[in-house]
């Protein structure tokens, strides 16, 4: 391999990614010619198909983007609505939702970690190899992992797609019973995570950092999951309803995706890494001791340590989920009372892939007039091709193959959820 | 000698990946799956790729775009069985809502450039392109069905998959009727079971999303809901969500346009 040889290199179909995507990368000279990443799943048109929808609807509707993180269109829309009808969902059901999003952190975490991200560091190609070498580690993941799917049916009715929220809170409230069933399950599964997260501390990780500029939301309370403030580490601190006025999307050539950007045309992160760098002092003492053990400082840098952010904030979200199946009692309502009226509505919750933001608004009848809903994965799209431009331009003596596999990795970092961001990889790398 | 294990493929098309992620949900299940199938072709879960022929190939999405189109023929040459799971695959899913409107304006309604998207008119089933050989209903589909059928195929018979109504499954289950007990819209008595009635059971009614049963008396369904209070629009939209272009709620949901 010669410095001034040409090469392309082609990833046509990323794996282990939900979705479709594909990377373009044209090497000339030992520089960068051209990279390009691009999501090529087939645009599905909801903010078009939600207008003249009624409100109600838009949860169960928006939920269809993504079959991994269902909770973050189901909360995002309805809180959406409660926005623009002027009520908000506190105490009990507020704990409930709580209860619910950390049974999707636990799932989606713990699938992306073990099953589809760890091969990576491995250099396997699945999690199913990873069983043949270690059977337990994969056997205790997916029991884990299961467990954050039983949260699902105990408060929404079901895994994917759950059936039980809706706009005001919920159709029904779980018995007590079945929620306190979930009490010794997830005293095994703080083991477990802290277990899987030194485990996935002890890979090698290469070595790259970026200065991120960091988004997620902030709540005064405790580790932001389902409401907050958005705010970053270069000192943004904004309500929900100004997203709009700080954050653009551009609709580029090579994507179906729309790329998210700051108003001033910057790239930014959202997911684990920012929301662990914005928000790490609100994590528990355990879950603090667990990240340093694991290798982790207060801030992470390194995308590639992703994974074991990941496996601390499963572990947080053990912790809290315990904390509320344990004092969990069944409330007298399950759902506040609304009044349809014409509105302008904005939610936004910290979907496992990073902040989910929705806008409505409904005219007096409570139909859609407008939907505008910006998931996480598009978010980071352009902070994902400034990563691969850093990544190549270290690893530019690897040869074709293991180049590929390097980019595919670093796409993966991001757990990118391509479903999600059109509403993903083919890897094509050029050298000339 | 050992016998050579069955391929099985895992296709993408139009879709949320739900359908896929029900067969990495099969936890308790899936390293016995693993065991007993060759995972041929499964981007979601593994890098590796085996050429095929496949066995079985398990599709999921429906077809959205003339690449979807092209695609879906060569998946079915290399497939032996190919089974459609799910409600965008079997009926073409919430993205078949375009099917009734106007095509060019919902691409101007999401993205700036128009000329960078290439979409077909409508969302079909696989079904209205290749020969199918089983459908899995459900948005999403029951796990326990799709490992139902994934063992029945690999037996050799015939996978045991109702298709009577969910008001069936809700007399199983004994979940008191929404609709009769509480005065609830559900569309229950014409959608097919196997979700394991996972909307009264939450005093819900259900909303269709395995879609309809065999012979739906969806004409009767629709006076009850007139009956229960729903306007036209509430009736045509609640035939009109996940299983909006299969044909028995496709119409009857015109009837009330």
């Amino acid at each position: 391999m010669t410095k001034t040889s040409s090469r392309i290199i082609k990833v046509d179909t990323l794996s282990r990614v939900e979705g479709e995507g594909a990377l373009d990368l044209h090497i000339k000279g030992g520089q960068i010619k051209d990279l390009k990443f691009r999501i090529f799943e087939p645009p599905r048109f909801f903010e078009a198909l939600l207008r003249g929808r009624d409100f109600s609807e838009a949860p169960d509707i928006t939920s269809r983007i993504c079959g991994i993180c269902p909770i973050a269109y189901l909360l995002g829309a309805s809180q959406a609505m409660e926005d623009a009808l002027g009520v908000t969902v506190t105490g009990p059901l507020r704990d409930l939702r709580r209860l619910i999003y950390c049974g999707e952190w636990i799932e989606s975490h713990v699938l992306h970690a073990a099953m589809l991200h760890a091969p990576d560091f491995l250099g396997l190609d699945d999690a199913l190899q990873i069983a043949k070498a270690n059977p337990e580690l994969v056997k205790k993941a997916l029991k884990l992992k299961k467990l954050g799917n039983d949260i699902l049916e105990v408060v929404g009715g079901r895994a994917v797609h759950p059936v039980n929220l809706k706009v005001g809170g919920f159709y029904k409230v779980p018995s007590k019973a079945r929620v306190r069933e979930l009490i010794e399950p997830l005293k095994w599964a703080i083991e477990t995570s802290r277990e899987l997260a030194l485990a996935f501390g002890g890979f090698e990780f290469p070595d790259f950092e970026y200065d991120y500029t960091c988004v997620s939301l902030k709540h005064a309370d405790e580790y932001a999951i389902q409401d907050g403030r958005i705010v970053s580490n270069r000192g943004l601190d904004i309500a929900v309803q100004e997203f709009p006025d700080h954050f653009l999307e551009e609709h580029v050539a090579h994507s179906n995706a729309l790329h998210g950007m700051t108003k001033d045309g910057a790239a930014y992160l959202v997911g684990p890494l920012a929301r662990y760098n914005n928000n790490f002092d609100q994590l528990s003492k355990f879950a603090k001791a667990t990240a340093k053990e694991a290798g982790l400082g207060k801030t992470c840098a390194n995308p590639f340590q992703s994974i074991v952010v990941r496996m601390i904030e499963t572990l947080y979200a053990c912790e809290e989920a315990l904390r509320i199946a344990q004092s969990y009692e069944e409330p007298d309502a399950s759902c506040v009372k609304l009044t349809v009226r014409a509105g302008t509505g904005h939610g936004c919750t910290e979907a496992p892939r990073g902040i989910c933001y929705h806008r409505y608004r409904i005219d007096a009848d409570g139909l859609i007039e407008q939907a505008t809903i910006t998931p996480p994965t598009a978010q980071n799209q352009k902070q994902i091709e400034l990563d691969l431009r850093g990544v190549v331009e270290r690893n530019m003596k690897l040869g074709d193959e293991k180049l590929k596999w390097r980019c595919e990795q670093t796409i993966r970092n991001y757990d990118p959820c391509i479903s999600c961001a059109t509403h993903f990889l083919r890897l094509n790398i050029k050298r000339d | 000698m050992a016998m050579k294990k069955p391929k099985l493929a895992v296709w993408k098309f139009s879709s949320c990946d739900g359908c896929q992620l029900s067969l990495l949900d099969c936890e308790d299940e899936l390293l016995a799956v693993a065991d007993s199938v060759e995972i041929a072709y499964f981007l979601e879960a593994t890098r590796a790729q085996v050429k095929g022929p496949y066995d079985i190939s398990l599709v999921e999405g429906s077809i959205t775009t003339a690449d979807e189109e092209k695609r879906i023929h060569k998946v079915r040459k290399q497939s032996k069985m190919l089974i459609t799971i799910g409600a965008c695959a079997t009926a073409g899913g919430i993205q078949a809502l375009k099917n009734f409107a106007d095509v060019d304006d919902f691409i101007r309604a999401v993205y700036a450039h128009p000329e960078y998207i290439e979409t077909l008119k409508k969302s079909t089933a696989i079904a209205d392109h290749v020969p199918v050989d089983l459908e899995l209903r459900g948005c999403p589909i029951n796990k326990h069905q799709l490992l139902e059928v994934l063992g029945a195929t690999l037996a050799g018979r015939k996978p045991n998959v109702p298709d009577h109504s969910q008001c069936i499954e809700c007399k199983l289950a004994g979940t008191v009727c929404v609709m009769v007990a509480k005065g609830q819209a559900c569309l229950g008595p014409v959608t097919q079971a196997g979700c394991g009635n996972v909307c009264p059971a939450c005093d819900r009614g259900c909303y269709g999303c395995f879609g309809p049963k065999e012979m739906p008396n969806t004409h009767a369904l629709a006076e009850k809901l007139a009956e229960l209070g729903l306007d036209t629009k509430q009736r045509r939209d609640l035939f009109r969500t996940f299983n909006a272009a299969a044909a028995p709620f496709a119409k009857e949901s015109l009837n009330h346009d």
